[in-house]
């Protein structure tokens, strides 16, 4: 694919019409809640965007990021679009290796010098001066420092570079950070998840092609058009919960007849996530529609939650032990005081005096 | 602080604390009392005492005609808010999730409205019973720090648990931090304040009742 071929271009060549286009767009649109008018603007505006230089930085991560969009069903425009960036520094996915991907690496970054994207999958470990991953030698936290410099923009790809994710978990032996945290000079967009759905990736890059910025973002920088609501508000199994039903268990027959998993765990009402409405492979399903409560993957520090199946209602930690003790204590305490108030009661009946009539008579 | 950092604090080490305080206020309160006891009592009794005493626990439940007729609002709305209380405190699913988690038992849900009903109930009654308070300048003298404190940690929870089982006006999680906390607030208040008489109302019942049977008259 020649660098200046334009996405336009790129899609008429392999069959696109404009129409097909314009209802991607116009799905886009919709998905992310922009004005429809912006739709065929949208559409200009990413058929004129010449190839993006994009730098994908693994770190403390699993590849899982990397397999859900990758592994994103059919070709879909989606799949064409991130064939259409140009990747040019990609662990997996990179033919080069050694000393020719740094290369890769540090020559996008100089040609594209504040305009190339950088997107990481993983946390970086900050304890020990960061030994805990590195990459030819490097460090992660040195290859970020170095590499957003002259960036235009960070996605941070997963809940392990959004939040820190499963390296960050209790008690976190690399000392594990979120990208936000290292990152604070250039916008960073968090796109968390475990791994993310493929059309929020997708979906925020597009955006992000067709406007040269950000996406409007929540509290914990996600953006709002994919984590804008509850799994909980849109799932399918919400009137069951309106109505009381719950699955007690996974093969009770609440299970079996579809009731609210919200007693077996499910974090859906904390998680903010679009699995309910876009759904994973293709539309097929998702976690909640396989029988499985939400694990919360898109929240931060979900691994520390208490459990997986235990309910939202229930204590984070142990209280058994704090209720011993306190009853312990409360009934040592009471029976102190008890003896004291009959020792004082005790101690008036002993010194107590008769009053007489003669008493009566004394001048005081 | 971010409203999920929030919950998981609630969740955690505020709860643990609350928890401990409440257990342990409540036990030194009960024990103080119990051992502390009453003179024996040496005439002879007339009939056993045990009869009367627990009858009494459940008879005074019902208001004399005469008590009825003078303060008819104050008894209903008093029994309506501590109808829905009990039925939004003890049958509500998550309330039920948190015993099983806990004890390793639990018993049937209600279905969701009606828990709603006796909640929404138990909410009006208690701000009837405290816009009675204000209006009533004798209710209102006789009214202390101490009430207005005891009617605001009971009345949050209500108001916190219904909106955010329905997710008004905030999103979930902050909601239910809210209720959460506000739930701690009462556990904290709790034994130091007249809620106490949760407890203690069975305790006077019985001994008022045992009493007067051991003196063979009606209790």
């Amino acid at each position: 694919m020649p660098a200046h071929e334009t996405l336009g271009e790129m899609l008429a060549a392999r069959g696109i019409s404009r129409r097909a286009f314009l209802k991607y767009t116009s799905w886009l649109a919709t998905l992310m809640a922009l004005p429809p008018g912006l739709a065929p603007a949208m559409a200009d505006e990413l058929a004129k965007a010449r190839r993006q230089s994009v730098i994908w930085l693994s770190f403390q991560e699993c590849t899982g990021c990397t397999e859900s969009i990758t592994r994103s069903f059919s070709p879909t425009l989606e799949d064409l679009i991130f064939n259409f960036i140009s990747l040019d520094y990609h662990h997996t996915l990179q033919a080069a290796s050694g000393a020719a991907a740094e290369h890769a690496r540090e020559a996008a970054m100089a040609e594209n010098k504040g305009k190339y994207v950088v997107v990481v999958d993983g946390s970086v470990p900050t304890r020990d001066g960061g030994i805990y991953s590195t990459i030819a030698g490097i460090s992660n936290l040195q290859m970020l420092e170095e590499t957003v410099a002259d960036a235009l923009a960070v996605i941070a790809v997963g809940s392990c570079a959004a939040f820190g994710g499963i390296p960050k978990a209790e008690p976190n032996p690399t000392g594990a950070v979120p990208i936000s945290q290292i990152v604070r000079n250039k916008p960073v967009i968090n796109i968390p998840g475990c791994p993310p759905i493929p059309e929020a990736m997708t979906g925020t890059i597009a955006y992000l092609l067709s406007f040269g910025k950000l996406p409007e973002v929540d509290a914990l920088g996600r953006p709002l058009a994919f984590f804008g609501e509850s799994i909980h508000d849109r799932c399918y199994r919400r009137p069951f919960y309106e109505k009381g039903l719950f699955a007690k268990s996974f093969d009770d027959e609440g299970a079996r007849s579809g009731w609210c998993l919200f007693e077996v765990g499910c974090k859906g009402p904390i998680t903010y996530n679009a699995c309910a409405t876009l759904k994973w492979n293709g539309g097929v399903s998702f976690p909640i529609q396989s029988g499985h409560g939400c694990l919360g993957c898109s929240e931060p520090d979900f691994w520390d939650k208490g459990g997986f199946y235990r309910p939202l209602s229930t204590p984070l930690r142990d209280i058994t032990q704090a209720a011993a003790v306190a009853a312990g204590l409360g009934a040592a305490a009471g029976l102190a005081a008890g003896a004291l108030h009959r020792a004082v009661k005790k101690d008036a009946a002993a010194h107590h005096h008769t009053v007489t009539v003669d008493n009566l008579e004394k001048s005081s | 602080m971010t409203s999920d950092a929030f919950l998981d604090l609630v969740r955690g080490p505020l709860f643990q604390i609350a928890l401990f305080i409440f257990l342990a206020g409540v036990l030194v309160r009960l024990v103080e009392i119990l051992v502390l006891g009453r003179k024996t009592d040496f005439a002879e009794p007339r009939a056993d005492g045990t009869g009367a005493g627990l009858r009494s626990v459940f008879s005074r439940s019902v208001p004399e005609a005469g008590t009825f007729k003078r303060s008819a609002f104050t008894i209903l709305a008093g029994y309506v808010f501590h109808i829905g209380l009990f039925v939004a405190l003890v049958f509500l699913a998550p309330h039920i999730a948190l015993v099983r988690d806990t004890f390793g038992f639990g018993w049937p849900n209600l279905p969701t409205p009606l828990v709603d009903f006796a909640t929404v109930a138990a909410i009006a009654a208690l701000v009837a019973i405290l816009v009675n308070r204000l209006r009533d300048p004798v209710l209102k003298f006789l009214t202390t720090f101490e009430d207005y404190l005891a009617w605001a940690v009971t009345f949050l929870p209500l108001l916190t648990g219904y909106m955010a089982f329905h997710h008004l006006l905030i999103r979930y999680e902050g909601m239910l931090a809210l209720h959460i906390l506000s739930v701690e607030l009462l556990l904290v208040v709790f034994p130091f304040s007249k809620l106490m008489h949760t407890f203690t109302l069975f305790l006077a019942r019985w001994y008022t009742g045992s009493a007067f049977g051991r003196k063979g008259v009606q209790s």
